[in-house]
């Protein structure tokens, strides 16, 4: 299913503070965007701002043309998923129970549990390689399974645009690929758009489709990684004195900071800007 | 697409509460029979199957029918009511501590109805009305002044005790204020009691309960969501404050429904839903099982304060208080060690 999910003029913050100003961004729909920006950069409220977790205190987000805000929240969260930063599971809950949660959306006050939704949570859990941890508590899981159980969960809601924000934190290195694999799978065999906040540019660039950089509130610039990430771009957005080289196995681009650590005689000096 | 993998887990899964379902009902009908034929009247079980069938003579059938069944009633809606209003104010505030009893609710029903019985020399409707009231207005007052952007059930707990202590302040106000003799009347109404209970009050109370029930079962599916945190939920299609307000109303109104009738019985909201989540152990809300604890331990604490003190009856109330301290106490002294104050 197509979909169309865009911002116009979008101001967001908190208690009238706000932190993103004026953002048009048209999240291409069937791809994997991802979202790049400094600590405080307000990439993380923006994309809480997508997933209706916030109130634009101007501007509109707009899903298939129609306001976010003003749309029935159920048939918005039947297009629309979120997985968001620190989810809870309840005590004692095991895993099939807490993905079977995600069905919630296409459920009704009358019509309960149903045959499709035990097929679209085996289906969500296949996907996940979660199966075989159906009955095990989620409290029990290390931090990778754990992950994956909660995208299960997001996948059981079966949404066609599916917002993370920073579902790599707190993973080790291998399960952070482990963790963007998946949702590159589900972009590519499903057309699922993703949309990701992620603080590593590297993977950031590595899997996203297109990229938006913040910075200060504000989108700097968007598009196709190989584009986007600059050494101008990585030294006005971070603050930061980098070389971009492409990554010798998949070729976009890889972001090798260069910080006060003296360069080793021998070694190549950084062309980098100097900020 | 088969889904075969999860549908006979699913069936597994739900094994372990249904036992846990059956073992309550079990000790539940055993403390029902128990309290029909032991007390100050005793009788054999085959005379109180002649009673309950009309067949028993006129002193058995007024102690069963006029004293003993009604008891049991109000056991049974008060009992539930409290142990279910305990559970939604603990899931929906994600804290063991944000009970109605412990955080001013029942609290505030006290106050109304010692109100209305002191200065108003009010009783059953009237009293009761006035107990539902003073919960509900207790519970708006917390929830706005633990507002802030939202609710974190840790400062609606705090907020909340602070609440529950000007609640026990004002009632020793009215207390001292009162004449003697409706003075005693809240004393005895303040101790918690199912005893000496009309049909009448059994009846309006299990009425109104009745009406909150389908409340709680409509958005039991939202709150379940709501347990995996505001954002999930949002991105679920729940929207958190609006679910919130609704359930913390019907929870205020269950818990000043039973108050209003039985009195504020100790901790029955605040213990009945831990234990049986840690019976029942899935992650679920458990409310069944939550409404089954909270009726056996009224029951069972009636039981006991009819009959475990030779001469003297003592109030279930008193009897629930002694109980439910130490247990309050454990609970204070483990919240935060497991982090989950917050």
């Amino acid at each position: 299913m197509m979909h169309d999910l865009r911002t116009e003029g979008l101001h967001l913050g908190y208690d009238g503070h706000a932190v993103v100003h004026g953002v048009d961004l048209v999240v291409p729909d069937g791809e994997v965007t991802v979202v790049v920006g400094a600590n405080a950069s307000g990439k993380s409220t923006l994309l809480r701002g997508l997933a209706r977790l916030l109130k634009p205190l101007d501007g509109t987000v707009l899903l298939d043309g129609e306001d976010l805000h003003r749309a029935p929240s159920r048939k918005v969260a039947q297009v629309l998923g979120l997985l968001p930063q620190e989810p809870v599971a309840p005590d004692g809950i095991a895993v099939g129970d807490l993905v079977g949660r995600g069905r919630y959306p296409h459920q009704g006050w009358f019509r309960r549990w149903s045959p499709q939704d035990d097929v679209v949570v085996h289906r969500a859990m296949e996907r996940t390689s979660t199966l075989d941890l159906a009955e095990r508590p989620v409290a029990e899981l290390s931090g990778g399974q754990r992950q994956r159980v909660w995208i299960a969960m997001a996948l059981a809601q079966d949404p066609d645009v599916l917002l993370l924000d920073e579902p790599t934190t707190f993973l080790d290195l291998a399960h952070q690929v482990d963790v963007l694999d998946l949702l590159s799978e589900l972009n590519r065999e499903h057309g699922t758009t993703v949309v990701m906040v992620l603080h590593e540019l590297n993977l950031a660039a590595r899997y996203a489709d297109h990229l938006v950089v913040m910075a200060e509130g504000r989108v700097v610039t968007t598009g196709p990684p190989a584009q986007v990430l600059t050494e101008e771009i990585v030294a006005s957005a971070f603050g930061l004195s980098a070389q971009v080289v492409p990554d010798p196995v998949y070729g976009s681009p890889m972001v090798v900071p260069v910080g006060r650590l003296p360069v080793p005689d021998g070694a190549v000096p950084p062309p980098g800007p100097v900020v | 697409m088969t889904s075969n993998a999860v549908r006979p887990l699913r069936a597994r899964g739900s094994r372990r509460p249904r036992g846990v379902l059956l073992v309550l009902t079990a000790l539940l009908l055993v403390v029902i029979a128990a309290s029909l034929v032991v007390g100050p009247y005793p009788m054999s079980l085959g005379d109180l199957a002649a009673t309950l069938v009309g067949h028993g003579d006129a002193g058995s059938t007024f102690v069963v029918w006029d004293l003993r069944v009604p008891r049991l009633a109000l056991g049974i809606v008060a009992g539930a009511a409290l142990a279910l209003s305990g559970g939604l104010y603990q899931a929906l505030l994600r804290n063991p501590l944000a009970s109605p009893d412990i955080i001013g609710i029942t609290g505030g029903a006290s106050v109304a109805a010692v109100y209305a019985i002191v200065v108003l020399g009010a009783s059953g409707a009237v009293l009761s009305g006035f107990a539902f009231a003073g919960a509900v207005v207790a519970a708006l007052a917390v929830y706005a002044l633990a507002w802030r952007d939202g609710i974190s059930g840790y400062r609606f707990a705090l907020i909340g005790i602070a609440v529950a202590f000007v609640a026990s302040g004002v009632l020793s106000y009215l207390m001292t204020r009162g004449n003697l003799d409706a003075v005693q009347d809240a004393v005895v109404w303040l101790a918690g009691s199912i005893g000496n209970v009309s049909w009448q009050t059994v009846g309006v109370t299990a009425v109104l309960v009745a009406v909150l029930l389908p409340f709680v079962v409509a958005f039991a599916p939202r709150l379940r969501v709501l347990q995996l945190g505001d954002d999930l939920a949002s991105g679920l299609g729940v929207r958190p404050e609006r679910v919130r307000v609704t359930l913390l109303v019907v929870g205020a109104g269950l818990a000043a429904v039973a108050t209003a009738a039985a009195g504020p019985i100790a901790f029955i909201a605040f213990m009945s839903a831990p234990i049986a989540r840690r019976l029942v152990r899935d992650g679920s809300l458990a409310l069944t099982a939550t409404a089954l604890t909270g009726v056996l331990i009224v029951l069972a604490g009636d039981f006991v304060g009819q009959n475990l003190f030779g001469a003297v009856q003592v109030p279930v109330g008193v009897v629930t208080g002694a109980v439910g301290a130490p247990y309050l106490l454990w609970q204070l002294a483990t919240t935060n060690s497991r982090g989950k104050g917050a």
